[in-house]
């Protein structure tokens, strides 16, 4: 029951740091529940479509399925990401000005938010399919599923309500440094999700590594760490990262806070 | 004006690090049916095939060989043949390698080349048991 416990809640805390970070971004936004809801339905019904077709998915592109699709995945959320923080920088000024005259939440459009819904999804899928995978090889070697359900259950629970404590934690944060606190850490996600996005690459043999150890920080911040292992959750963080996902990293991180800035210029040249 | 600025860097973000390098052959070989295969092998103590390929075999949770040794600074082909009816995830965050590989079935992961040293690696699905270590030399 512990080995299901165990598994179930850090995969879940992993979704859980992606969902929840989305959820403290939108704050402000109506009926953002609705969305990221439905794209956390969408993941767990894409998890499960995805542990049924594992072994179509592992052996197409010569064996080197999982890794493309994996890296399809992330770069998808990569884009995404950065049209909802590009989208939120333009109307990040009006947002607030509106905010403070009116004292509560406007309507946005909804365009945005079906980003959101495909990014959460993205995020749970990854980790609900090594759930899915993980939960039918126990149930089908063990005579005690129950015990390895209520440990699911519990792992489940667990993730849950660290996800939730981290909301509302993020939530005593004043609105406006939130925004831009909470956009920068979407910023910061897409990069790392490039930079992962693009370790699959290597994997697949797609891309070269260039150099395979770019340096060594496991003395400074362990993988097998609580905090390395969030860390590399949120951010992909590696403690010996390859030149090409240094490069992957670098570029989406650039390129989005690049084009954010030039939007917002122009946004305030607009309206003047 | 900015609009194609914009195009362009978006482009340039995704496709210049690709574009730049030289692109490596893609991997060609693909799994075969395995469990024909599997059904007579035996555990071994440790399998150096061909040219750079190995194999590791997942039987009972357990990974055989637990250590395997490797040339360095050599691209690795490394066969993983689960042998047990439930699924194993095979991961390593020295390696940056995790698949997953169905019960009864093989996949191939693409390692290297390593720089000497140990390369630490486990079945995620059963870590108290599964677990062993890649040594470059």
């Amino acid at each position: 029951m512990f080995a299901s416990f165990l598994l179930v809640l850090r995969e879940v805390m992993e979704a859980a740091l992606v969902v929840t970070i989305v959820m403290a971004a939108t704050r402000k936004v109506q009926r953002r529940e609705l969305y990221i809801g439905a794209g956390i339905l969408l993941g767990i019904l894409g998890a499960l479509l995805i542990a049924g077709f594992t072994s179509v998915i592992s052996n197409a592109f010569g064996g080197a399925g999982q890794e493309i699709f994996n890296a399809f995945v992330l770069f998808t959320a990569v884009v995404l990401l950065a049209w909802h923080v590009v989208w939120m920088s333009s109307h990040g000024r009006e947002l607030t000005a509106e905010l403070k005259s009116v004292g509560h939440d406007v309507t946005i459009g909804t365009k945005p938010l079906s980003a959101l819904a495909i990014i959460v999804a993205a995020a749970v899928l990854r980790e609900g399919s090594e759930i899915v995978l993980f939960m039918q090889g126990l149930l089908s070697g063990s005579n005690d599923q129950n015990t390895l359900f209520i440990g699911a259950i519990l792992g489940l629970a667990g993730g849950i309500i660290f996800g939730a404590l981290l909301y509302f934690g993020m939530l005593r944060i004043p609105l406006g440094r939130l925004f831009s606190a909470t956009n920068g850490l979407l910023i910061a996600i897409a990069a790392g999700m490039a930079a992962k996005a693009a370790n699959y690459l290597i994997a697949a043999n797609i891309i070269p590594e260039w150099q395979p150890r770019l340096w060594d920080s496991s003395a400074f911040l362990s993988d097998d760490s609580f905090a390395g292992s969030t860390l590399s959750a949120l951010l992909g963080y590696t403690a010996t990262p390859s030149g090409m996902q240094i490069i992957f990293f670098a570029f989406t991180l650039l390129g989005i806070l690049s084009m954010a800035h030039f939007v917002k210029q122009h946004a305030a040249t607009a309206k003047i | 004006m900015r609009c194609a600025f914009f195009f362009i860097l978006l482009n340039l973000m995704v496709t210049f690090p690709v574009m730049a390098a030289d692109v490596a052959p893609a991997m060609e070989k693909s799994a075969p049916a395995a469990s024909a295969v599997l059904e007579n092998t035996k555990v071994p103590e440790a399998i150096g095939t061909s040219d750079g390929e190995y194999t590791l075999i997942i039987k009972d949770h357990q990974f055989a060989p637990a250590r395997l040794e490797v040339p360095a600074d050599k691209a690795i082909k490394l066969t993983v043949k689960n042998m047990d009816t439930s699924a194993e995830e095979f991961e390593s965050h020295d390696l940056k390698r995790e698949k997953v590989i169905q019960g009864n079935s093989e996949a191939q992961i693409n390692i290297g080349p390593l720089k000497a040293g140990e390369y630490k690696f486990v079945g995620e699905f059963h870590e108290d048991s599964a677990h062993g270590v890649i040594v470059a030399k």
